[in-house]
């Protein structure tokens, strides 16, 4: 019986990824607060969650081995935010108290991913040494 | 690995508004400044900031980016005062035209947006140093 690494962490490892994908938009996000034309934008957590999973994006098939191997992720599901208020002028629509919010929200959901992961890799370390 | 990316966009983000603070204390320092003609007077300055993608393949995070410094179009404060040593042949003297309450508004928000970066890079650093110790006893 192989052991699978992959079924044993479960969907935390994916969800630690796009958390870190989600940290990037964020910080884009309050980064340009201040920038004219700049539009807020978001990951759509549990469409970039199920592509994550599924690995999901387009290979072109190779039939030649000088051929390069091309591949589009689809991992970037992020989409732009619906802004709270009217425009102030200058066409940015970040609400830089929102994006904060989010951000912290997100380290924090990141974290506990992490603390999930380091469960079960505690609890692997304890099959492996047979509790020594 | 994206949570590197995070300094990078939260670090252009602080030399924006570096820049940005550096252009308002260059504006509230000369907003009283005489000259005794039109070209040679100041006039206040701020950048143009444009979002711009930190890395060709990766379109989620945007940084930002100084695309210059433009000078303002408002008019010059012209004032009549013959007596004054800069005036000139026809006694007018002419003065910037910095809106110093402007400008200071300017200040608290560049300082606030730089703070809020410093503190993204920080949360990100906490993020990054934790994923580094998972899988330690």
């Amino acid at each position: 019986m192989a052991i699978s690494l992959d079924k044993a962490f479960g969907i935390h490892q994916h969800a630690l990824l796009v958390r870190s994908d989600r940290a990037e938009v964020l910080a884009s996000n309050i980064a340009n607060a201040d920038t004219p034309g700049y539009k807020a934008k978001d990951i759509d957590f549990a469409d970039a969650l199920a592509n994550a999973q599924k690995k999901s994006g387009y290979n072109m098939s190779r039939t030649h081995e000088k051929h390069y191997d091309l591949s589009i992720n689809m991992n970037s599901s992020s989409k732009f935010r619906n802004p709270m208020q009217p425009d102030t002028g200058d066409g940015n629509s970040v609400d830089v108290q929102v994006e904060r919010n989010n951000f912290m929200q997100n380290s924090m959901e990141y974290q506990t991913s992490l603390r999930f992961l380091n469960g079960k890799i505690k609890a692997l370390n304890k099959a492996l040494s047979g509790g020594q | 690995m994206s949570l590197y990316n995070v300094f990078d966009v939260s670090g252009t983000g602080m030399s924006a508004q570096s820049v940005r603070l550096n252009t308002t204390a260059s504006n509230i320092a000369n907003a009283n400044t005489v000259s005794s003609s039109v070209d040679q007077t100041y006039r206040a300055r701020h950048p143009v900031f444009a979002a711009e993608m930190t890395k060709a393949q990766d379109e989620q995070s945007q940084g930002v980016n100084v695309l210059g410094i433009v000078e303002s179009d408002a008019p010059l404060k012209i004032e009549y005062s013959p007596n004054h040593p800069m005036a000139d042949s026809e006694g007018y003297i002419y003065k910037p035209n910095v809106n110093v309450v402007e400008e200071m508004a300017n200040m608290i928000s560049a300082s606030r947006s730089y703070q809020t970066n410093v503190q993204l890079a920080d949360a990100a650093k906490t993020m990054l140093s934790k994923t580094l110790q998972m899988g330690q006893r």
